[in-house]
């Protein structure tokens, strides 16, 4: 054993690596990505690591992978697992060979996601036992555990770490590479009446489940990483049940105070049952505090009811702790100086801060998007039109003053909803805008629904050849794979024209005017058509030369600065300005400049 | 001991790169650590924070407000954003130099980055003040930002660190042709 200072994502990886990983995929997704990135980075070549191209795709590679002995981990985020939830709910009547983990990190906030959905519900839900580590060592350890009890009891298991597990860096306690386990997969071994699912199977099954999840209950209930932290005074009579990043707050908490005794639950689902009833008994009341659903305060109430327990179980469903959003240091000592009857520290007084300036999140300096975003507007000036946006960088093209994301919904919907509100309001120009890996990811379906179904819409495929919003990660239409192969790449056109969309043509979105009049052009035709703006992320390439403003020819209208709101451009004294450390050169504003004052470095002589 | 040490700014900034270097430094002399910042949506431009905390009986990253030892604020309205987490008596490292948001832009308003400072300066005791950007500019690089930065803090003696050790971890980490560029923003 030694010390690293790594992050929770880095821990869990490594963790996997030392329980004899074999194969890992998944679906980039903040806050899970770096699972499978740094899984790649250690990769001496003995592990197969692949970017899928979804959840589903992910889970069901895996779960071959994992029959034929292989240990198995998927990653993903939360709405991650919704994709992949089809293979989930019958993969567990099937089990597995070899120990399967699916990593689904959730977003309490919620910070980088659509919903705040507890993936502690889908553990229950497909009757698959849950891990729930609270810290960066936990997560490292409990990984490996994670590993065992799958392949113990020939079951995918869940593990669900949150956000500020994932995020959070700590120097923590890892194994040498001599004392990792090793994985021989023995191969996959045909029999029909084990890997087919077929009604009788599954009933079968059903009853074998609920026997397996009753025992696993009672193990749980002597798991090393639930258990009880004895009060202070053993005279006291309240309790407070935690779990994941809230135990933490918790014991922050506590220090230096006459502290309740707290119960800790890292595995949520089967519920540790009797562990729960040894911390019930003698007390008069339980805070729960939880982030995200109020899993561990239902299930003792449950409990209390079962046992004829006289505990008041108190958390979000009685108010005692608020019921959306992450818990905060702050917000969890409240909570339990609340529960205590302890003093609340007051705030001392002071001065209010002047007016700070927002940050919100915007598309960076030189983003292709921005231009394909304005393209599109351009061309549809004064016309009825509904712009439906999806899950990217690009949702961020909803911000002022391009303000052109009418919808966004969930991983390809756009396509299909621009369709909907098309079929009500035929009158309407409908454009469904969908980033590339997006596109494979699952926004192939719903060109072919458009083109089957007789849709009239536009779709408009920005592809800046990456997944930019989680950190670059490759997909089919990039040519590399994460074992670092060049393979031929997946063309968007020839999938488009291949599904029958008859007009799909690529245009540069950074040459304004030919973008503009392709959009007015291909917005007019009947039925199905597509447009590909193709440009890569400002990020991956190398910055131009910062453009120019020239002072004699500037008039100060502000167009650039009302039409584009590009990092790049600032007002300085009073005047539109060129912040050079940001500008890529990328020209979108000397091009919509109507006094030609903007030119690139070239203007300046 | 314990030290909760708090750095904002804006992304780009190299906050995080700052937050890791301070990070090797207590590994290096086997001082626990943890350290949480904002990853995600938070891309260039964004507001940026990094928690970290050295020292034992540590069970999180982040940690209440009314406690962090020293704010390390790489642009004026951040460090006036996070002043909450400032215990009383606590310190603040500040680089002078305003980072004007899109939106600021887009509405006019005039933010100059001066009314923060003067803020700062009227409810902290301890300011110190660091103008980042003649820094970076008699030093040769806008990349040096963090250095000139971190090399302030630990001036400042909030840090269990001594300018060597950082300049002996900061060697180890970044390539060896821009050393003598990032020893001389730590020394500034």
């Amino acid at each position: 054993m030694h010390k690293e200072f790594l992050m929770g994502n880095a821990a869990i990886a490594r963790g996997a690596v030392a329980a004899g990983l074999n194969v890992v995929s998944g679906y980039p997704g903040t806050p899970s990505t770096e699972v499978l990135e740094t899984t790649a980075k250690l990769n001496d070549g003995s592990i197969y690591v692949e970017w899928s191209v979804n959840e589903k795709a992910a889970l069901e590679l895996g779960a071959g992978a994992a029959y034929s002995g292989a240990r198995a981990m998927v990653t993903m985020k939360q709405v991650g697992l919704n994709v992949a939830s089809d293979p989930l709910m019958s993969l567990a009547y099937i089990g597995v060979k070899g120990g399967m983990v699916i990593m689904v990190a959730d977003d309490p906030g919620p910070i980088s996601s659509q919903t705040e959905q507890d993936t502690r519900h889908f553990a229950s839900f497909s009757k698959l036992p849950c891990f729930d580590p609270s810290s960066v060592q936990e997560a490292y350890d409990m990984i490996q555990d994670a590993f065992e009890y799958s392949e113990k009891y020939h079951t995918p298991v869940l593990f669900r770490p949150t956000t500020r597990v994932c995020h959070g860096y700590a120097s923590v306690e890892v194994k040498d590479e001599s004392e990792y386990k090793v994985n021989k997969p023995e191969g996959f071994v045909k029999d029909s009446s084990k890997w087919v699912i077929f009604p009788r199977l599954s009933y079968n099954a059903h009853m074998h489940i609920e026997e397996r999840n009753a025992e696993l209950s009672q193990v749980f209930s002597d798991y090393g990483h639930n258990f009880i932290v004895p009060a202070k005074d053993s005279s006291c009579r309240k309790g407070i049940a935690t779990h994941g990043i809230s135990y933490t707050y918790v014991m922050e908490a506590l220090k230096d105070k006459e502290a309740p005794a707290v119960f800790k639950v890292s595995t949520p689902f089967p519920f540790p049952e009797q562990a729960a009833v040894k911390f019930l008994e003698g007390l008069d009341a339980v805070l729960c505090i939880e982030e995200l659903d109020p899993v561990i305060e239902r299930e003792l109430t449950y409990i209390c009811g079962k046992y004829h327990l006289s505990t008041k179980i108190l958390g979000k469903l009685t108010h005692n702790v608020k019921t959306a959003g992450e818990n905060t240091c702050g917000s969890v000592s409240v909570n339990i100086a609340g529960f205590m009857g302890w003093d609340i520290p007051e705030t001392s007084e002071t001065e209010a801060p002047p007016a700070l300036p927002v940050r919100p999140p915007v598309l960076c300096a030189g983003c292709p998007h921005r231009a394909s975003f304005f393209a599109v507007k351009e061309a549809m000036k004064g016309k009825k039109s509904v712009f439906c946006g999806d899950i990217g960088c690009y949702t961020l093209g909803n911000a002022m003053p391009l303000d052109m994301v009418d919808t966004c919904l969930c991983m390809g919907a756009g396509v299909n909803i621009t369709q909907g509100i098309g079929k009500i309001e035929p009158d309407t120009n409908c454009f469904a805008f969908v980033g590339d890996s997006t596109f494979f990811a699952s926004a192939i379906t719903g060109a072919v629904n458009a083109v089957y179904n007789q849709a009239n819409m536009t779709l408009v495929v920005l592809d800046n050849s990456t997944t930019a919003m989680t950190g670059h990660q490759p997909h089919p239409g990039t040519g590399r794979t994460m074992m670092g192969q060049v393979v031929d790449k997946v063309s968007i056109q020839e999938v488009l024209r291949g599904v029958g969309v008859k007009t799909v043509e690529t245009v540069d979105p950074l040459d304004l005017k030919t973008a503009v009049e392709t959009v007015k052009r291909v917005a007019a035709e009947d039925g199905v058509k597509a447009i590909i703006f193709k440009s890569p992320c400002a990020v991956l390439i190398k910055s131009g030369k910062p453009a120019v403003i020239d002072p004699d020819k500037c008039t100060n209208c502000k167009r650039c600065i009302k039409t584009l709101g590009c990092p790049g451009i600032v007002m300085r004294d009073g005047r539109p300005a060129i912040e050079n450390s940001l500008c890529t050169g990328c020209g979108l504003c000397s091009q919509v400049c109507p006094f030609n004052a903007i030119g690139g470095a070239g203007n300046a002589e | 001991m314990q030290s909760n040490i708090l750095i904002c700014g804006v992304g780009g900034q190299g906050i995080v790169l700052t937050s890791k270097l301070i990070a090797a430094a207590a590994m290096e002399k086997d001082i626990p650590v943890m350290s949480a910042e904002t990853i995600g949506m938070a891309q260039k431009g964004g507001s940026v924070f990094s928690f970290l905390r050295l020292g034992d009986d540590i069970y999180c990253p982040m940690f209440p407000e009314k406690t962090a030892d020293i704010i390390i604020g790489f642009e004026p309205a951040e460090a006036v954003r996070m002043l909450p987490y400032l215990k009383d008596g606590g310190k603040i490292v500040l680089n002078t130099h305003p980072i004007m948001p899109v939106t600021a832009t887009l509405s006019g308003s005039d933010y100059t980055g001066r009314e923060m400072i003067e803020y700062l300066q009227r409810n902290v005791e301890d300011v110190t003040l660091v103008d980042g950007d003649r820094a970076c500019e008699e030093i040769g690089s806008p990349k040096v930002l963090n250095m000139v930065m971190l090399g302030a803090a630990v001036r400042n003696d909030v840090l269990p660190f001594t300018i060597d050790e950082i300049e002996d971890i900061m060697k180890k980490t970044v390539k060896p042709q821009f050393v003598e560029l990032n020893s001389k923003a730590l020394r500034y």
